[in-house]
């Protein structure tokens, strides 16, 4: 088997009393995209976060290509024992959340091009150039110099989109991208995160969205109170629930 | 109404306004960097640091200015030998740099809270997706949290240099020749106090107004993404719908 891009293992995070993730294991092969679904309250956005290290796990391994993340124990748990480690392991591990957060006081553009710039330190005009180029990709080339303020959701959600694109990233990670966004908006974000799954995209995606995880997604994966309940392709995930609790949740979830 | 003679005492004051503006602006400087320290100390996290910035911050906002400067000039006095000793004394026996240490003080106790207040303000999703991007602290605080800060502050902060402005005739009790002391010694000698003040009001004034405005074109300038959203041509808009 090949090595998966990004492999997750044994993943444990609890906050004060309240145990969280209870142990989950995940492996994303090259070009897969997953679905991870759950009700709310199952952890699916902590388990998201702690791939990236916006929470540090409390137990577990991460890798990224093969490169393992160190963990030391600190004062208050575990940490990573090398932060420049994680700044680079993020750089490759792009997130797109569910309420955009874009940098208000930058326009789009600046905002596509503030990671390849100042972080990766890439030449600005290739980055403005390659902005450019996402930004047209997501459909909203003629919005370069606006404001997200100015912007409709789906649109920034778009650029958010566009933002994490230009990382280069080989993960992207979505956490219910079209949550927040008026019904008549999810459509256009949904249609560009279906493309960049046909580029072969290695993708995890937290949705409430039954369709793109059936249409879209390589693999599904339902979580249930900090487990992962079961998982496998959507067709036969949607086909035959093998669990009764993720036959019950793709009932009330149609 | 004495035209002449407020022409005249507007023009004497007027010879104070280059201390006064000595004083406001050197303090509001020296007082913003180290509002930067309080604030960094504040929001830290560190008992060990912000400790300390707290207690500064205590002890400056709540107590007089005028206190703070009698305390700087006539008390640092008592220290004398200690000073000289440390080869500080120069500094402290001359009005001028106690006056200025005063308001520094006073001013980076005010400002480091209208700071700490902006950092808090920066939405967590922003400063969460500069870290989810590979960010590091510095590159962070530099291009993300300090210029959001930064436009939150500016009004608060734009107040607090109106204070300091005024402040600055505090520094007549310790015989530095300002504006506020030039005019007390105009009075002692015509007795026309209400002339006077009026003229030494009207030179604040106009300086506040100056600082106003001037922030009111930085706020204006650093804020496009709140104005209106501009105006696009029908034909781009129709073309994308
Ligand atoms: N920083 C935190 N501190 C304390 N508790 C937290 C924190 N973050 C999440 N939790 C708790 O952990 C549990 C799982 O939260 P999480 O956000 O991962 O769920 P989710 O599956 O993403 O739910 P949703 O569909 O509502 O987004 C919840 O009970 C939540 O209250
Ligand atoms: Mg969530």
């Amino acid at each position: 088997m090949p090595e998966p891009v990004l492999s997750a293992g044994a993943i444990r995070k609890r906050f004060g009393h309240l145990e969280v993730l209870k142990g989950i294991s995940l492996d994303a092969g090259a070009g897969e995209v997953i679905s991870i679904l759950g009700a709310s309250g199952s952890g699916k956005s902590t388990f998201l976060r702690c791939l990236n290290l916006l929470e540090v796990p409390d137990d577990g391994r991460i890798a990224l290509g093969g490169e393992a993340i160190a963990f030391k124990q600190g004062r208050r748990g575990p940490e990573p024992a090398d932060r420049r480690q994680v700044q680079r392991l993020r750089q490759r591990i792009a997130m797109v959340f569910q309420s955009f957060n874009l940098w208000s006081h930058m326009t789009v553009l600046q905002n596509v091009i503030e990671a390849p710039v100042h972080v990766q330190k890439r030449p600005r005009a290739e980055c403005v150039a390659e902005a450019e180029a996402l930004l047209a990709k997501v459909g909203i080339a003629d919005k370069r110099d606006h404001y997200p303020a100015h912007l409709s959701g789906g649109q920034q959600q778009r650029a958010a989109i566009a933002r994490a694109l230009a990382q280069k990233p080989e993960v992207m990670l979505f956490d219910e991208p079209t949550s927040a966004l008026d019904p008549e908006l999810v459509g256009e974000v949904l249609r560009v995160m279906r493309q960049l799954a046909d580029e072969g995209r290695t993708m995890l995606v937290v949705t409430h969205e039954m369709g793109f995880a059936r249409d879209v997604s390589s693999r599904v994966v339902f979580l249930d109170g900090g487990r992962v309940d079961c998982s496998g392709p959507p067709a036969e995930m949607f086909g035959a629930p093998p669990t009764e609790r993720f036959g019950r949740f793709v009932q009330t979830h149609r | 109404m004495d035209f002449a003679f407020l022409g005249s005492t507007w023009l004497t004051l007027l010879s104070g306004l280059p201390l006064t503006l000595k004083l406001a602006s050197g303090a509001v400087s020296c007082g913003f960097v180290l509002a930067l320290a309080v604030a960094a100390m504040r929001v830290s996290g560190s008992r060990l640091l912000s400790g300390p910035a707290q207690a500064f911050v205590f002890a400056f906002r709540g107590t007089p200015l005028l206190v703070q400067v009698f305390l700087i000039y006539y008390g640092l006095g008592q220290f004398r030998p200690f000073l000289q000793e440390w080869g500080l004394w120069p500094f402290f026996r001359d009005a001028y740099w106690c006056a200025l240490l005063a308001l520094s003080l006073n001013t980076a106790a005010y400002s480091g809270e209208i700071i700490r207040g902006a950092i808090g303000s920066v939405p967590a999703g922003q400063i969460e997706a500069a870290r989810a991007c590979g960010m590091g602290r510095l590159t962070a605080a530099r291009r993300i949290i300090g210029p959001i800060a930064l436009r939150q502050a500016l009004p608060a902060y734009s107040n607090e240099i109106i204070s300091m402005v005024k402040a600055t005739s505090l520094a007549s009790i310790i015989t530095l020749m300002e504006v506020t002391f030039i005019a007390q010694k105009l009075i002692s000698q015509t007795f026309r106090a209400v002339e006077i003040f009026v003229c030494a009001g009207s030179i604040y004034l106009l300086v506040n107004v100056a600082i106003t405005r001037a922030v009111w074109a930085l706020e204006w300038w650093l804020s496009p993404h709140l104005r209106a959203r501009p105006r696009e041509p029908a034909a781009l808009e129709a073309a994308h719908a």
